[in-house]
């Protein structure tokens, strides 16, 4: 971000960069940036709080009166909260089908209800919705001992899988979910912690490190510091 | 594991990464007041709308959309921060809602007619970014005749 706001001043524009990382905006001098200490993926600190993203704009805003390059912090820090999401899991109802794959079906209705509200969804990067059961299916396989060789995964991409499953679940986790929306991570931690879906992944992705398959296949399957 | 630990495995990262130098930075003042001047938002969630190019990884190019467009998909390729926020409400990202309401109270001039996303996570050198195509965003930003940048990163 720092690095358009350089390049937009040379060509005559004034930015104001609203700034998630400290250290690298004190090494890239922006010229008009407000550090705001609030979850990464939420430059505007809260969801369905209009009063408090307006404050943040009008403090960023508010730089434009400097004749220099200037560097504030925003007065509120947000955390994340790993704490998981409160959010209902469908019971099992198929149990010829692996767990992950069975829980996938079920939750179909709430992403379709999602899906629906928002008119747009994030799934589809590699596979559609459709396809999610089948790609869980493939990922219990190679958690279970199966070749990632030989046992071919829809979608082909393992880090783009994951992210269509990863929003599958979450999208459809807001739908289930009540009250305001969730704390920054709280939904990360929900379906990493407790769907099967989340597990079935992370069991697959140390499958795909012990089985010596490239670093990058493998490791963006998840954050890292999981 | 600590309440917030990807958001401080993530910021702790970012902070022993080399940063980009730039020589002698440009410092553009706003030659008129906040409330004549036109607002644009360009953020690098890799905002896209569904009939646009999905965002390759390392993808050093931008999209465009309209001020009105909220059909909008994030096309971030990291998996190292939150998503439902966005989610739940695309103004945690891209505040477009709340610069039309900051327009309707004289507080900005305009909001300007189109804003554009860059993917966050770019080659080291970000060179793309800053020979070729973020010099092309901001010659459509200037034939916007925009006044104002906000950016905002993810």
């Amino acid at each position: 971000m720092s690095t358009l706001a350089h390049v937009f001043e040379a060509a005559g524009l004034s930015t104001i960069v609203l700034a998630s990382m400290k250290e690298v905006v004190e090494k890239m001098v922006p010229p008009r940036a407000l550090y705001c200490e609030f979850p990464l993926g939420r430059p505007l600190g809260r969801p369905a709080d209009a009063a408090f993203q307006r404050d943040v704009l009008e403090r960023g805003l508010a730089l434009l009166d400097a004749t220099g390059p200037v560097l504030e912090t925003h007065p509120e820090v947000i955390e994340a909260d790993e704490t998981p999401l409160s959010c209902a899991i469908p019971p099992r109802f198929d149990a010829s089908l692996a767990p992950a794959v069975d829980e996938a079906n079920g939750i179909r209705a709430a992403y379709d209800r999602a899906l629906a509200a928002r008119g747009v969804t994030a799934v589809g990067r590699a596979i559609d919705a459709d396809t999610i059961p089948a790609a869980l299916d493939v990922l219990n396989q190679w958690a279970e001992g199966a070749s990632w060789k030989e046992v071919a995964l829809p979608g082909k991409n393992t880090v783009a899988v994951g992210h269509d499953i990863r929003s599958y679940y979450t999208e459809a986790a807001l739908e289930l979910a009540d009250g305001p929306p969730p704390q920054g991570r709280a939904a990360e931690a929900w379906f990493w912690e407790e769907t099967e879906a989340g597990k079935t992944m992370m069991a697959a992705r140390k499958a795909l490190e012990a089985q010596e398959a490239p670093f990058p296949f493998w490791f963006y399957m998840a954050p890292g510091h999981r | 594991m600590s309440a917030n630990s990807g958001d401080a495995a993530m910021r702790a990262f970012g902070a022993n990464q080399d940063a980009p130098v730039f020589d002698d930075p440009a410092f553009t003042p706003l030659d008129k007041p906040l409330s004549e001047a036109r607002v644009a938002i360009v953020t690098s969630a890799a905002l896209h709308r569904p009939d646009q190019e999905r965002y390759s990884q390392g993808d050093t190019g931008f999209r465009a959309f309209d001020a009105a467009d909220r059909n909008l998909i994030m096309g971030h390729w990291s998996p190292n921060f939150d998503h439902s926020g966005f989610q739940a409400d695309l103004n945690v990202v891209y505040p477009i809602d709340r610069l039309v309401e900051l327009a309707a109270d004289g507080v900005i001039g305009s909001v300007a007619p189109h804003h554009f996303a860059f993917a966050g996570n770019q080659p080291d050198s970000v060179s793309e970014v800053r020979l070729d195509t973020g010099p092309t965003c901001a010659q459509q930003l200037v034939a916007d005749e925009v006044d104002v940048v906000v950016l905002t990163p993810v």
